[in-house]
């Protein structure tokens, strides 16, 4: 008797729906999604094939293409090395001092890049630098293409493998380690096979990073065309002449870079279900 | 023989001091305790992967306290098994015995074996993520007596399965006793696995490791 009177006092349970939650997520997801859809779709608007093509005819653009492909490609060999044995060390040793190192390794990812150019430029005017300079030229020459783009590369890079190798659990290597490993043996055949995804991603961060690197190459390595010009450049160049075609040409040939490379990670990355961080 | 005197470690801000425990040659010991008072973390000392900050570790009678993990001759099954989970059920088994030179002749003769005993024959090429819980235990186990280890050390491998692989699972480790007389220290809280399979139950309580009987 009373467990009944008790449940017909009770207010009746809110009925609201979900659905403005729902309407809410879908919104932004498509207000950001169609910024970047309309953004393309103006550019490709704005050329034409025929502006394309004869953009990739001159001999600057070509060049500009041949630099940033190579210097790319180097810059993202050099952070694969420099990055895979730091985020190791990060991931599994705890040592005096890790936060700060943690830290700066982080620095070049918040710098604003012309002052990560300005820097390297001042660096290599010290006495260090110039000592350097006298076997190798650096500043304004081609070399300095790539220190800049690894710089922030790298940073990219580093941050990818220690989130790599702080997801993949110690235990394998332990084991490995009783079956009769040493640690770089541990390392080669347990941890870094289980990793390659996330050097992939590593890789291609870092390879998307140096392709589109402007700000620092503009005041390191300069924007001398046939030597130092890199696309970013060359689209920077071109606006500043006022050919407007011609830039947003080579950005959409960047575009289609980026985009063939991401879709290429995707497909690799469906093929096995095991894949973590794409 | 297991044999640890007067062993301390610590992890972080847990820390064992001045444990000492044996397990006889051959017998099936358990290491017991409730959660969080340092099973694993001994387990890891014995096998050298952890840094201990004072006493001694022999196995077998030879001192081995400071030899790192490879050179300790023991089999280790952690906790969910660990497998590799870009290597074949087959290249576990073989793994070890890859790392000691062995012949390929040899190499496939051991698989072959642990694969029969093990009955892990239909499995050899498959990945660990198509194995099921109580394949992945035997593999594990398989993996780590490839190389004959004097010592096996077994953390709670049968808390993850069901009741029916669990029961399959305590007749495997029987069956490893008798084949290999391989010395075990098997870690876990279940009173129930240690009344089937203990010689000699070792209850860690307060930083301590006191025997109990069978």
């Amino acid at each position: 008797m009373n467990a009944n009177t008790s449940a017909s006092s009770k207010p009746p349970a809110p009925r609201r729906s979900d659905w403005p939650f729902w309407a809410g997520l879908w919104l932004l997801a498509a207000f950001y999604t169609l910024l970047i859809v309309a953004m393309l779709a103006a550019d490709a608007a704005f050329t034409t094939p025929g502006q394309f093509w004869r953009a990739l005819q001159s001999r600057e653009i070509r060049y500009a293409i041949k630099l940033s492909l190579a210097s790319s490609g180097l810059t993202t060999i050099f952070s694969l090395w420099v990055s895979v044995p730091i985020g190791y060390l990060l991931a599994r040793v705890n040592f005096p001092g890790k936060a700060l190192v943690d830290a700066i390794l982080d620095i070049p990812i918040v710098l604003p890049p012309l002052v990560i150019g300005l820097s390297l430029l001042i660096l290599f005017q010290t006495p260090p630098g110039q000592f350097v300079q006298r076997f190798i030229p650096i500043t304004y020459a081609i070399p300095s293409v790539i220190i800049a783009q690894f710089t922030v590369a790298c940073a990219f890079a580093v941050r990818t493998m220690r989130t790599t190798f702080d997801q993949i659990n110690p235990r394998r290597e332990q084991v490995a380690l009783t079956l009769g490993c040493r640690r770089s043996q541990a390392f080669w055949l347990v941890v870094l096979p289980e990793a390659r995804r996330g050097v992939l991603t590593a890789a291609t961060l870092a390879w998307a990073r140096a392709l589109g690197e402007f700000g620092p190459i503009l005041v390191f390595a300069g924007a001398t065309r046939m030597k130092t010009e890199v696309l970013p450049t060359t689209v920077f160049l071109e606006l500043s002449v006022g050919n407007l075609e011609a830039a947003v040409a080579v950005a959409l040939l960047m575009v289609a870079a980026a985009v063939t490379v991401l879709v290429l990670i995707r497909c690799y990355g469906a093929e096995e279900p095991m894949g973590k961080l794409l | 023989m297991i044999s640890v005197e007067q062993l301390s470690v610590r992890v972080g801000h847990f820390a064992l001091a001045n444990v000492s425990f044996s397990v006889p040659t051959g017998q099936h010991g358990f290491l017991m305790g409730k959660t969080g008072t340092g099973k694993t973390t001994l387990l890891e000392a014995l096998c050298g992967l952890r840094p201990i900050t004072g006493g001694k570790v022999s196995l077998m009678g030879r001192e081995v306290t400071h030899l790192p993990p490879a050179a300790r001759g023991i089999g280790l099954v952690p906790q969910d098994g660990a497998l590799f989970p870009h290597l074949t059920v087959r290249e576990h088994l073989a793994f070890a015995l890859a790392l000691r030179k062995w012949a390929p002749a040899a190499v496939e003769q051991r698989v072959q074996e642990l694969a029969e005993w093990l009955q892990l024959g239909k499995l050899l090429s498959r990945k660990p993520a198509g194995l099921s819980g109580g394949e992945a235990q035997r593999v594990a186990l398989g993996r780590a007596l490839s190389f004959r280890p004097d010592v096996l050390c077994l953390d709670e491998p049968l808390s993850a399965l069901d009741e029916e692989t669990r029961a399959e699972m305590c007749g495997v480790l029987q069956s490893v006793r008798a084949h290999t007389g391989v010395t075990i220290l098997h870690v876990t809280h279940s009173l129930a696995d240690a009344r089937k399979l203990a010689d000699c139950v070792l209850l860690l309580k307060d930083g301590q490791v006191v025997r109990r009987e069978a």
